[in-house]
């Protein structure tokens, strides 16, 4: 390439990559930020697009002013030619630069391949450092049903109505657990849906064994009661300790089957009641993107929401020499932890001391974040409520009765087996859908994310890799495969 | 609530003042849907109350966005004969025509 490297690359424009971006370059980086999407904000500030002529786009979220202010930063510096601000490329892999680089070089230069906008055309950029702002997706429970229209992510639903001002449904049900899906529940009521319940599988009362963490974090025990007053406003209903079990219909959902849930998540027998729907929105939590970071070696820990996260230092470093991270990849934590993450990193990355402010900031908030992540950790009896043909990888349409084959009858103890045998997780989604299902019916916790492209990118584009930098090519490929493709 | 919401069912449109810029039609299947610049193909096919477009592979069953982020990829779609593309992702543009698929979407080559 003929362009110089960038000082710093930052992946994903979230909370913390736009912190991140922002503050290196008033520190003086020059920075590229490239994300996936159109507009910077991630999925937690995802916005209507211009367009769509939104006078209050900060009437779907919480602490716009925050995010407000890093865009005005980001366009300022855009402007001064400080960042080049990347949309729609979605970065594929990371490799370090030329022959026989090595991840122990003190200071190796990296090489992005990126897949831009609609027509997926091939980019390159190079940089000094990489910071990971990857955030997560969300986790997913299958149950009998799952696959109507109708039932769709909490965090889907979510996306759906802040960027598109659209609803699935006039009246949905909103399941799972974590605190996410009040925050849905609570925008799908303001936008005109009516929300016959909120149904939560775990207990708040999970919350109370760590007070400690709760009253160092006044801010968010707030944003907790603004979710709750919202839902009382509307007349909806919490249902904690329960789940939908069941959705039924036959070309879209109709109705849900809630049932109660003992402490392990296992559906109580004699208390299934009906709720008529046009929509359920259901999640689990989140689960960390860690594809770009496990393929550059990154070394992981697991996380009490049963999650498996980056593990990072003081300074956001991760175990690569050059390649940082911060927000929902070191562990999910919300939007406020990712803004200070993104900011110490910023000024590890920069050689610069680390303000107190956000060291405590971030202590503080990450308290509140492991308290909230045990609350919610999924039990182990939620697999009680599968049927034997209950789709759980959603892609290859493997159902429950083939896995619990795999590991029951042909011997499959870990999810990679599973995957081998069944083709659960071998389809489109790459088992970012049922992953955590998987690996819960193989009786193993969850595996970090091991893929070797993080998003599909046309054959033609590896083919065009030059064929003498083997080096380049991600981990998990077979060098001598691209420069047979046509 | 305010008293002037109380008595009518307010939209997302409605919740955070929208007044789009531009509406158009875009062509799904034999239809022609309302359509505003900025939205993505779910977003316009939600719009219009529609959950699904396309089926499955192995049991030919409906599907249609479910993640809405893009991780998922049960809202692919064809796009102006291009199959698989992911609804929830590709904006809407004036002139488009998308069509339900099936299958892989590549039912035409006969392999």
């Amino acid at each position: 390439m003929a362009t110089s490297p960038s000082d710093l690359a930052v992946i994903g424009a979230g909370p913390a990559g736009l912190a991140a971006a922002v503050t290196a370059a008033g520190l003086g980086l020059r920075v590229t930020l490239l994300d996936a999407g159109e507009r910077p904000g991630g999925q937690y500030y995802r916005h209507p697009a211009p367009g769509l002529g939104a006078a209050r786009p900060e009437a779907l979220h919480h602490g716009w002013a925050a995010f407000a202010a890093r865009e005005a930063a980001l366009r300022a510096h855009e402007a001064a030619g400080r960042i080049t601000y990347l949309p729609f490329h979605h970065v594929w892999t990371v490799v370090p630069e030329g022959q026989g680089a090595t991840a122990d070089r003190a200071a190796p230069t990296w090489t992005l391949h990126a897949v831009a906008g609609p027509d997926e055309a091939p980019t390159i950029v190079r940089a000094r450092a990489v910071l990971l702002a990857t955030g997560a997706y969300e986790r997913q429970l299958p149950f009998p049903g799952w696959t109507l229209p109708g039932v769709v992510g909490a965090g889907g639903a979510q996306a759906m109505l802040k960027s598109g001002l659209v609803l699935p449904g006039r009246r949905a049900v909103v399941a799972g657990s974590g605190p996410l899906l009040l925050a849905v529940a609570g925008s799908l009521a303001a936008a005109g849906a009516r929300v016959p319940a909120v149904v939560e599988a775990a207990a708040y009362t999970g919350y109370a064994a760590h007070a400690p963490a709760l009253l160092r974090n006044p801010g968010k025990l707030a944003e907790g009661a603004t979710y709750g007053s919202a839902l009382l406003r509307h007349g909806v209903r919490l249902l904690t300790r329960h789940a939908v079990t069941e959705a039924h219909g036959t070309d879209r959902v109709e109705a849900v089957t809630v049932a109660r849930l003992d402490r392990d998540w296992r559906p109580l027998p004699g208390t299934a009641r009906r709720i008529p729907c046009d929509a359920v929105a259901v999640g689990h939590g989140l689960v960390p993107q860690l594809e770009l970071a496990t393929g550059l070696g990154c070394a992981t820990r697991p996380s009490p929401d049963a999650t498996v996260a980056l593990e990072l230092d003081a300074r956001q470093r991760t175990s690569v020499p050059g390649i940082w991270s911060a927000g929902e990849t070191g562990g999910i934590g919300g939007a406020q932890l990712a803004l200070a993450e993104g900011e110490i990193a910023a000024h590890s990355i920069a050689g610069r001391p680390v303000p107190a402010r956000l060291v405590r900031s971030r202590t503080r908030l990450r308290a509140f974040a492991a308290a909230m992540a045990g609350a919610h950790r999924p039990g182990p009896g939620w697999t009680g409520w599968l049927r034997e043909d209950t789709d759980v990888c959603r892609c290859e349409e493997v159902p429950a009765s083939r896995i619990r084959e795999a590991v029951e009858d042909l011997g499959a103890r870990d999810a990679r087996t599973v995957k081998l045998l069944t083709r659960a997780g071998m389809g489109w989604c790459q088992g970012r859908m049922c992953g955590p299902a998987v690996a819960a019916l193989a009786g193993t916790g969850p595996a970090p994310d091991r893929r070797p492209l993080s998003c599909p990118v046309p054959l033609r584009h590896l083919a065009g890799l030059p064929a003498d930098a083997p080096s380049e090519l991600p981990p998990g490929l077979p060098p001598e495969l691209p420069p047979e493709l046509p | 609530m305010s008293e002037a919401t109380r008595g009518r069912r307010r939209s997302p449109r409605d919740l955070v003042g929208g007044t789009p810029t531009e509406t158009w039609s875009l062509r799904f299947d034999d239809r022609e849907l309302p359509a505003q610049t900025g939205q993505s193909i779910a977003a316009v096919l939600w719009s219009a109350g529609i959950l699904a477009w396309r089926t499955t592979r192995e049991t030919a069953t409906p599907r249609g966005a479910f993640c809405g982020i893009g991780s998922c990829y049960d809202c692919l779609v064809t796009v102006n004969g291009r199959p698989n593309q992911r609804a929830c992702l590709v904006p809407a543009r004036p002139g488009d025509h998308v069509t339900t698929q099936e299958g892989t979407g590549h039912g035409d080559l006969a392999v």
